[in-house]
């Protein structure tokens, strides 16, 4: 009769005591966390930026050749050799490996379903990922370099195999994002599957294919070790890719650093600051080709 | 002797149950021709038995409506007269399946070409992650057609069939996902009917949508009988009333021994004819309400 009056209040404030705490400590474990991730990303960029900036220039940047190691800070010629090395070399196996990555990556998800096949590669692609760059430019080194000599084109070769992993794994996970609704309505349609996957799946999937292949391409950018087994070093510009001997800024910071001189020392940070800034560019296409191809997906 | 009781007893069943109120029309008197005429099918899903010897035709400018319970295989058959099954691995088709009298699962048949006579909308609105226009211009153009003007033509003309011109006609380049629920559905089936499919299959179409949005894509549904022979699953069974003109009810068959569930059609027949008049007690239990 009287259940209105006996009616308890609620207890609406927030939750005291042992909850509190773990609340507290998680998000200061968090933040602890967050700053700590901050600090070498941040020392690392300064530095450089800070030891490199003086060496650059218009004519560093453009002109060669590469100056000797004695050289002292400022001297004549520049890493353009480096740069324009870099490029092709890293241009090229780009040109190899994302076409090959993406389609490598088509067949897994779209044609090889639970077939062995399509798992081998997935796992071959997977131990692949793990492989030490040096083992890469070794492997160049006596398939390719002992035969038919030191060349941009070895160079591209042992990057390419670095990338390839790189490509088909994020490509995949692409892949599978891509929602299985939007295949069967094209099949709807009367689409065959190479329809459905040309039309459908890769134009949906296509922002997070560019940013994970530019990711690939920066990082095979900044790689040295398969490069020194592969394409020697020189200190003239060598435009032809597929003879004689080239070079690369990675390759240049490697043996800039090692020299007890002070202007090879310089221009060893120079070539680093030059490598970051083409990682940051292509960072940036990355973001803006996501940005771009993404703009119907919502 | 047995006849008078028989009667009586389905009438006390009758006055027990709540009386289903249908805006049944008349039936159509006189069927046309035959589009789909599937005899003794079952349809495997690798051992599992999904659905067992169904066997209904199925007319020409007709809206004809499976119902019943889930499980009971009534999207199984519907993805089985445009091949949609054949996606799923292990699935499998026994029996006889002609449209127009050609056999589906003949082994010269192309799935696309079937698909391209024969389109489906799905339960989830599922538009391309492209502009309004491209999914319609979708299936034309992987039809071959690349002229602008024809193109144009065909979206105007498919969207206004799917009554969504006036609302999109102004942003045709925006994106198709930035639609409505309702919206996005109604795009589902301009896109499906811009590559003039003879029959459009419909798997649930306004199961995720509100009530208003379900009232015009019915209102859509009895417009496009005009050009289209269309089949619709519904769970929702005024529904089936409001815009079929034939009926399916399809149950579920329980094995308790070997713990198998089996789909099965029940009784089919003229919409008005399986609400007010169904012969299988398990249809009137379910139409009633009381199972289901």
């Amino acid at each position: 009769m009287t259940v209105a009056s006996e009616q308890q209040t609620v207890d609406l404030r927030e939750a005291g005591g042992w909850r509190r705490s773990k609340n507290r400590i998680a998000t200061f474990v968090m933040w602890f966390a967050f700053v700590a991730t901050l600090i070498p990303l941040v020392f690392v960029l300064y530095t450089v930026v800070a030891k490199g900036i003086a060496a650059i220039s218009w004519s560093f940047l453009t002109s060669g050749p590469i100056p000797a190691n004695v050289a002292p800070p400022g001297a004549a010629g520049g890493m353009g050799p480096a740069l324009i090395g870099t490029l092709e070399i890293t241009g090229f196996a780009a040109l190899m490996a994302i076409p090959l990555g993406v389609l490598g990556a088509v067949y897994i998800n779209e044609y090889g379903g639970k077939g062995w096949l399509a798992r081998l590669i997935a796992f071959m692609a997977d131990v692949m990922t793990g492989v030490p760059s040096i083992v890469m430019g070794l492997f160049i080194f006596t398939i390719w370099v002992l035969h038919f000599g030191y060349s941009g084109l070895a160079g591209s070769f042992a990057l390419a195999c670095l990338m390839l992993p790189i490509v088909i794994r994020s490509t995949y996970e692409m892949l599978l994002l891509v929602p299985n609704e939007l295949r069967e309505a094209s099949y709807a349609l009367g689409s065959t599957k190479a329809r459905v996957v040309l039309t459908v799946v890769l134009p949906a999937a296509i922002g997070g294919i560019v940013s994970g292949a530019l990711l690939a391409v920066a990082r095979a950018a900044g790689e040295t070790a398969p490069l020194l087994f592969t394409i020697l070093t020189v200190e003239a510009t060598n435009t032809n890719l597929f003879s004689g001997a080239n070079t690369a800024l990675s390759a240049q910071i490697f043996y800039n650093a090692q020299s007890p001189f002070v202007g090879a020392e310089q221009r060893a940070w120079g070539a680093a600051l030059t490598l970051i800034v083409i990682a940051f560019v292509l960072m940036l296409a990355a973001r803006l080709i996501t940005a771009r191809f993404t703009r119907y997906t919502r | 002797m047995e006849q008078p009781e028989q009667e009586v007893v389905e009438q006390t069943v009758s006055t027990n149950l709540p009386r289903l109120e249908t805006t049944v029309k008349a039936p159509v008197t006189e069927p046309g021709t035959t589009i789909f005429d599937v005899r003794n099918v079952s349809i495997w899903y690798g051992s599992f038995k999904a659905v067992t010897d169904v066997s209904l035709p199925i007319y020409e400018n007709e809206v004809t409506a499976f119902i019943g319970s889930s499980g009971s295989g009534k999207s199984t058959v519907l993805r089985a007269l445009n091949r949609m099954n054949d996606l799923v691995p292990g699935a499998r088709v026994d029996g006889g399946m002609h449209y127009r009298g050609t056999d589906l699962y003949a082994k010269e048949v192309s799935p696309a070409a079937v698909r391209r006579r024969i389109g489906m909308v799905f339960q989830k609105p599922n538009p391309f992650p492209k502009s309004i226009y491209d999914n319609v211009a979708y299936g034309p153009r992987i039809n071959g057609i690349r002229n602008k003007g024809r193109l144009d033509e065909i979206v105007e003309r498919s969207l206004r069939s799917a009554a969504l011109w006036d609302e999109v006609k102004n942003r045709l380049k925006q994106s198709g996902l930035a639609l409505s629920g309702g919206q996005a559905q109604r795009l589902c089936i301009a896109r499906t009917i811009a590559v003039e499919p003879d029959v459009v299959l419909m798997d649930e179409p306004a199961s995720a949508l509100d009530p208003i949005a379900t009232l015009a894509i019915e209102d859509l549904i009895r417009e496009l009988k005009r050009n289209y022979t269309i089949v619709i699953v519904t769970h929702n069974m005024q529904q089936a009333t409001r815009v079929s003109d034939r009926t399916a009810f399809f149950s579920v068959l329980t094995d308790s021994k070997n713990d198998t569930r089996t789909g099965i059609l029940v009784e089919h027949g003229p919409t008005q004819q399986i609400f007010e008049d169904p012969h299988d007690s398990r249809t009137q239990a379910y139409v009633t309400g009381r199972m289901g």
